[in-house]
């Protein structure tokens, strides 16, 4: 078969660098997958710096060609607060003990958007990014835990409200405050707990996208952020609870506004997220082999 | 030399069928609860086996070619070896870091400008940030896009787009290199500067698996061929021989069918046949046409019994199993002269820039015509294959895309203008 181009030659200005030298001994094993407990460190950790430019996207690109931009971050919080503020504080007339129900309201309102907006993107996640799944390999847990950052981000923005409104009403913070990224940890744990089985599922079951803000609605209101904990009473607190959020808002209260301390309930929040966020690991694990083929 | 990859009895079975939504094409939870109630989980399913049995060894350094037709279990095979999907069973073992590209610009985000999309996608194909550092001028000059590097991709044309995930990608630095077939965009310069491109990951020593059904590309970049056949391996071996298994005609070349005996040969009491041929333009035979080249195709038949008006005529059909053409033997010298016994060699040449690009099957016929009786009518005789160069000055000009129609023609065209008002 006659050549019927020129021998090729480099294309000048491209620099080909040295290989690296550290994984060519190992080989990668590729083989069906038994058993759930099949996690590789040393992967995840080679891929860190893709954790940080999914991230990074998608900070970059959430408030992208909207008129407002970050500003958004601050404008939504404001609005639900005067919302809840009109319609618990004035007109329901909830009962905060002394505090003033902006000020309560925002201490349970900013780690509850924070783990709303996680678990919805988180939920999403996945299925948004189909086309990255379907080609390139990589952890996939990445790609809902990267949902984390945005929302990190936006809470960073709104929590400067929470330092404005605590100005305002004069209201100094007790030393408790120190303790307060534990329980945006706990907020954490929880919300990505969750999402990992809201991603996972809704790779096979699109039923996931219509639910996920339905259950984030009951949820708030399983969640004390516009009312007190107070409000519930007698054994019903044990059961109440198991929703690792209850902690979470509990803890912020405490750290922010020197509500009571945290009991003992605080410690079933802790066992619950736990529990959520490494059930949640392990099921995305397993899902995680499918994933391409059926997304 | 050591190995880059061992596949061993690598097999994919898939489940498709009912349980998929007939219109939106996924699963809905409700659509698994009927399911269970009405048969059982596993009885909607219908199995298929993507890949069944798959084993090749390939060293390091290889640049080694997958063809097969679609659904051959091309992209399933590189989906394995990438991890983007596991095997049902079977192992495979890769030693060296694997990048694979199956697609250009996966994860490319249109509100983010061209360096941004640069770092982005470098990570996700498994880059380092340093590593994209030290490339990025390069990647940038590859790309031609200097201007456009600060602009989001959305505003890129569809060229400048691909030009510049493909820059990404061709800067990765695995040891492993898996590329399915991205080139098929892009304008032809440019694809040319990307096989180039990959051909010297090649010869670093590095690996490169390539699917392509472009077999001019694949002639061009592998010395070795994997032909996938209904997801086993068909042909395993040198390119040129495997690519010719691909296009129909066993291990010889498909441009050249000889019949020595006459028993065996297509043909009737009159006249019978004994060899087609097709010539490239130095009279060689050749089973790649270049698309501005002439070809010339022969017959060589034995005429048994003299005393017949014979009309020999040739018949092209494409991929498609469309005819393209048919050409009778209208040579004066035998035209309505009654041809005596003996040997003959009928010959037409096809000017250049006629035919389309892809694969033409020959016909070969022959038939008396007073009164008529078929001969011989030798379907797929032959073949060859048509290639369009990139190099501008065939009818594609510089377009570097698909071009429908079953003729490429390079016609004159005239423009004329005035100017507005």
């Amino acid at each position: 078969m006659a050549a019927l181009e020129p021998p090729t030659t480099s294309i000048t200005g491209v620099t080909n660098s040295t290989l690296p030298s550290d994984s060519s001994h190992t080989p990668t094993i590729i083989e069906p997958q038994r058993g759930w407990w099949q996690f590789n460190w040393r992967e995840l950790w080679f891929y860190r710096e893709l954790l940080f430019f999914l991230v990074w996207r998608d900070v970059k690109v959430r408030y992208k060609q909207t008129l407002l931009g970050a500003s958004w971050a601050i404008i939504q919080p404001v609005l639900q607060l005067v919302v809840f503020t009109v319609i618990f504080g004035r007109l329901a007339g909830i009962s905060t003990n002394g505090i003033p129900y902006p000020l309560f309201n925002l201490a349970g309102l900013l780690p509850w958007q924070f783990f709303a907006n996680t678990v919805t993107q988180a939920a999403n996640s996945l299925v948004i990014n189909a086309g990255i799944v379907r080609k390139v390999y990589f952890p996939r847990i990445l790609i809902p835990t990267a949902t984390i950052g945005s929302g990190l981000v936006d809470f960073g923005l709104a929590f400067v409200i929470l330092l404005v409104l605590l100005l305002w009403f004069q209201w100094p913070p007790t030393p408790a405050i120190f303790l307060l990224p534990m329980f945006l940890v706990l907020a954490m744990l929880t919300a990505l707990g969750v999402g990992y089985w809201l991603s996972a599922i809704h790779v096979k079951y699109r039923d996931v996208r219509h639910a996920t803000p339905f259950m984030i609605q009951l949820w708030l209101f399983a969640t004390p952020v516009v009312y007190p904990t107070s409000l519930i009473q007698g054994p019903w607190q044990l059961v109440y609870a198991l929703n690792p959020m209850v902690g979470v808002v509990e803890g912020f209260r405490w750290a922010l506004l020197g509500t009571q301390a945290p009991s003992l309930a605080m410690l079933i929040s802790v066992t619950v997220a736990l529990t959520i966020f490494m059930t949640g690991w392990l099921y995305f694990q397993a899902a995680e082999r499918k994933f391409a083929d059926l997304i | 030399m050591s190995y880059a990859i061992r596949a061993q009895h690598l097999a994919k079975q898939y489940r498709i069928g009912a349980v998929k939504h007939r219109i939106t094409g996924y699963t809905t939870l409700r659509d698994t609860i009927t399911d269970w109630f009405r048969k059982g989980p596993a009885s909607a399913y219908k199995e298929l086996w993507a890949l069944d049995d798959v084993s090749f060894e390939i060293k390091q350094g290889e640049l080694v070619g997958i063809i097969g037709r679609n659904g051959a279990g091309k992209s399933t095979l590189l989906k394995v070896l990438s991890r983007i999907t596991e095997p049902t069973r079977g192992r495979a073992e890769l030693y060296g870091r694997v990048a694979s590209l199956l697609e250009v610009g996966t994860g490319f985000h249109p509100e983010l400008t061209g360096r941004e999309n640069i770092y982005l996608n470098g990570a996700i194909l498994g880059m380092r940030k340093r590593e994209i550092e030290r490339n990025f001028d390069a990647i940038v000059d590859f790309a031609e896009v200097e201007q456009f590097i600060d602009t989001p991709v959305k505003f890129y044309s569809s060229g400048m787009y691909v030009r510049l995930a493909f820059a990404v990608a061709a800067h990765l630095e695995p040891e492993i290199l898996i590329v399915d077939e991205v080139l098929a965009v892009g304008d032809a310069r440019f694809q040319k500067k990307c096989l180039n491109k990959m051909q010297d990951v090649g010869q670093q020593g590095r690996t490169v698996l390539f699917v392509s059904h472009s077999m001019q590309s694949i002639l061009r970049m592998c010395q070795r061929v994997i032909l996938l056949n209904q997801g086993k391996v068909a042909a395993d071996g040198p390119a040129q021989q495997v690519v010719g298994v691909y296009l129909g005609k066993g291990e010889h070349s498909i441009a050249e069918r000889v019949w020595p005996h006459r028993d065996k040969a297509p043909g009737h009491d009159i006249a019978h046949l004994r060899a087609v041929r097709v010539r490239d333009v130095d009279g060689d035979i050749s089973d790649t046409i270049d698309i501005r080249t002439p070809v010339t195709l022969e017959m060589e038949f034995v005429v048994t019994i003299g005393g017949y008006v014979l009309q020999p005529y040739f018949r092209l059909y494409n991929e498609d199993s469309v005819a393209v053409l048919t050409t009778f033997d209208l040579d004066p010298a035998w035209r309505r002269r009654p041809r005596p016994p003996g040997h003959y060699w009928a010959r037409v040449t096809i000017p250049g820039n006629f035919f389309a690009e892809g694969l033409l099957y020959v016909e070969a016929g022959l038939t008396t015509l007073d009164p008529p009786m078929g001969q011989f009518a030798e379907r797929d005789a032959v073949a060859f294959q048509v290639i369009d160069s990139l190099e501008g000055d065939s009818a594609r000009g510089d377009w570097g895309g698909n071009i429908a129609g079953v003729v490429r023609p390079l016609l004159p065209w005239q423009t004329t203008y005035t100017p507005l008002g």
